[in-house]
């Protein structure tokens, strides 16, 4: 759905769900995604309705994501990173305590 | 008397006074319910949601009695909600849990429970529990507490989908709600009932009950009663949504049917200031994560200080003018847990009396430094 209007070239890779996708160092993540062909981000706790970014400035808290195990990461306030494990959030987040 | 639009104005939507006028209306009564808007200090809005009946009523058996009755009377209530309205308030009465952090806290816990077991005649159920016996209960339970005290008559609802039940309750049966309605005066009518200036216009009924929270303290002079309430300042936090992890309400952390963890609570006497402060955050969330160490990794999305209504002696205040027949005070700060007798016995009460005997201890006359 979405593309990039310029310089497409990737320069690194995300696990997103397990699936290895080559992107932009440095960008939104909520960008990556939706670049990536991602259009449901999570499932509500509540309800399991699908959600996506609606502000992408970091107000309407509908882009959260799970990023290297910490959960409810605004996708759209966090820049890429090489190696970045990303997953999509079904429901809400398990409890743990901290290692 | 002169005609009047309503039998009954209730003078405040929180939780007291729209229990009191769902339960007007299911008698059959003409209500109509003022909101103020959200200029409002709304205490409704910013509770913790217990239904909660362990360790009220410390030298007071009566106060004990009529709150163990509320939640007694809750889940046939909660399914009337429900049944009208459609809207599950999501009550649960699985027991509660005091969790103690250290064991001088756990004794005057244990002490104050059996002053009340012995003035209740022995019939008053509760454990005091070793912390092996809590973690055992709560899997999730921190190591670092002195143990903690269970009572299975506690329990816990939603306080904004028991508003929302008791709104549309409300209107469902007949009444009126109308928010925006500042009280500018009361004015008693030489033949009986009256008028309530609100508004543009003024509001005429045979009777008005005043459930406005901190602003019962003025307003009740106004019809000849005295309601002597102050505010006491309590802050929470409330965390992300999380998959369940504690299925019991405890006395500082709860997690709510939707999943989000409610962190409470303080007890400040600082006027009506609702501000946060970050002491008292900070105080809070360092003994919730002492009680569930799980909860270090949970974000915070919002923390909030709301008011009590407190009286004196922090006991209800139920009273019907004497001076004006037909006004009637009804206030308290467990307006959450005492909803069930709120929208039962005191609502048949204003209906038509007689005043049920298990308030008589409740009536404002206790603060009279001269008594008859």
């Amino acid at each position: 759905m979405f593309k990039r209007i310029e310089n497409s070239a990737t320069d690194c890779t995300i696990e997103v769900d397990g699936k290895v996708i080559p992107t932009q160092a440095g960008a939104p993540l909520a960008l990556a995604l939706l670049a990536a062909g991602v259009s449901t981000f999570r499932q509500t706790a509540v309800s399991g309705e699908p959600r996506a970014p609606l502000c992408l400035m970091g107000v309407c808290f509908d882009c959260l994501v799970q990023v290297d195990g910490q959960p409810n990461v605004q996708a759209c306030m966090v820049r890429v990173r090489d190696g970045m494990r990303v997953q999509l959030q079904r429901g809400a987040a398990t409890v743990r305590e901290a290692a | 008397m002169a005609t009047s639009e309503f039998d009954t104005v209730v003078i405040g939507a929180g939780a007291v006074g729209s229990a009191v006028a769902y339960g007007l209306c299911r008698a059959g009564e003409r209500v109509c319910l003022l909101d103020e808007g959200d200029i409002a200090y709304r205490a409704s809005r910013g509770n913790f949601g217990l239904v909660w009946v362990q360790g009220k009523g410390v030298g007071n058996p009566d106060y004990a009695r009529w709150t163990r009755a509320s939640a007694n009377r809750w889940p046939g209530f909660a399914d009337e909600l429900a049944t009208v309205t459609g809207v599950d308030v999501a009550l649960s009465q699985a027991g509660g849990f005091a969790i103690c952090v250290d064991e001088q806290e756990l004794q005057a816990k244990a002490d104050a429970f059996e002053s009340i077991r012995r003035d209740m005649g022995g019939d008053y159920p509760y454990e005091v529990l070793t912390t092996t016996q809590l973690r055992t209960q709560i899997p999730a339970a921190g190591s670092a507490v002195a143990g903690a005290v269970f009572c299975p008559m506690d329990g816990h609802v939603s306080p904004l989908k028991l508003l929302r039940a008791l709104f549309d309750g409300v209107q469902r049966q007949g009444g009126q709600l109308r928010t925006g309605s500042s009280i500018k005066r009361i004015e008693p009518r030489p033949d009986g009932g009256f008028l309530i200036h609100a508004g543009t216009s003024p509001i005429a009924s045979a009777k008005v009950v005043l459930a406005a929270g901190l602003g019962n303290r003025d307003l009740a002079p106004q019809v000849g009663l005295y309601a002597p309430v102050k505010p006491i300042r309590g802050q929470l936090l409330v965390t992300e949504r999380l998959q369940s992890f504690l299925r019991y309400p405890t006395t500082n952390v709860r997690q709510t049917d939707e999943g989000s963890v409610q962190i409470g609570p303080s007890y400040e006497d600082v006027g009506f200031d609702d501000h946060t402060t970050l002491t008292e955050i900070a105080r809070m969330a360092a003994r919730a994560l002492r009680c569930f160490p799980c909860l270090s990794t949970a974000n915070i999305v919002r923390t909030w200080g709301a008011l009590r209504v407190m009286s004196p002696d922090n006991f209800p205040i139920y009273q019907a003018s004497s001076q004006h027949p037909g006004a009637f005070v009804v206030t308290c700060h467990s307006g959450i847990t005492l909803a069930a007798q709120h929208a039962g016995p005191i609502a048949e009460w204003i209906h038509r009396g007689p005043q049920p005997t298990e308030i008589a201890k409740f009536s404002s006359e206790r603060f009279h430094v001269q008594k008859d």
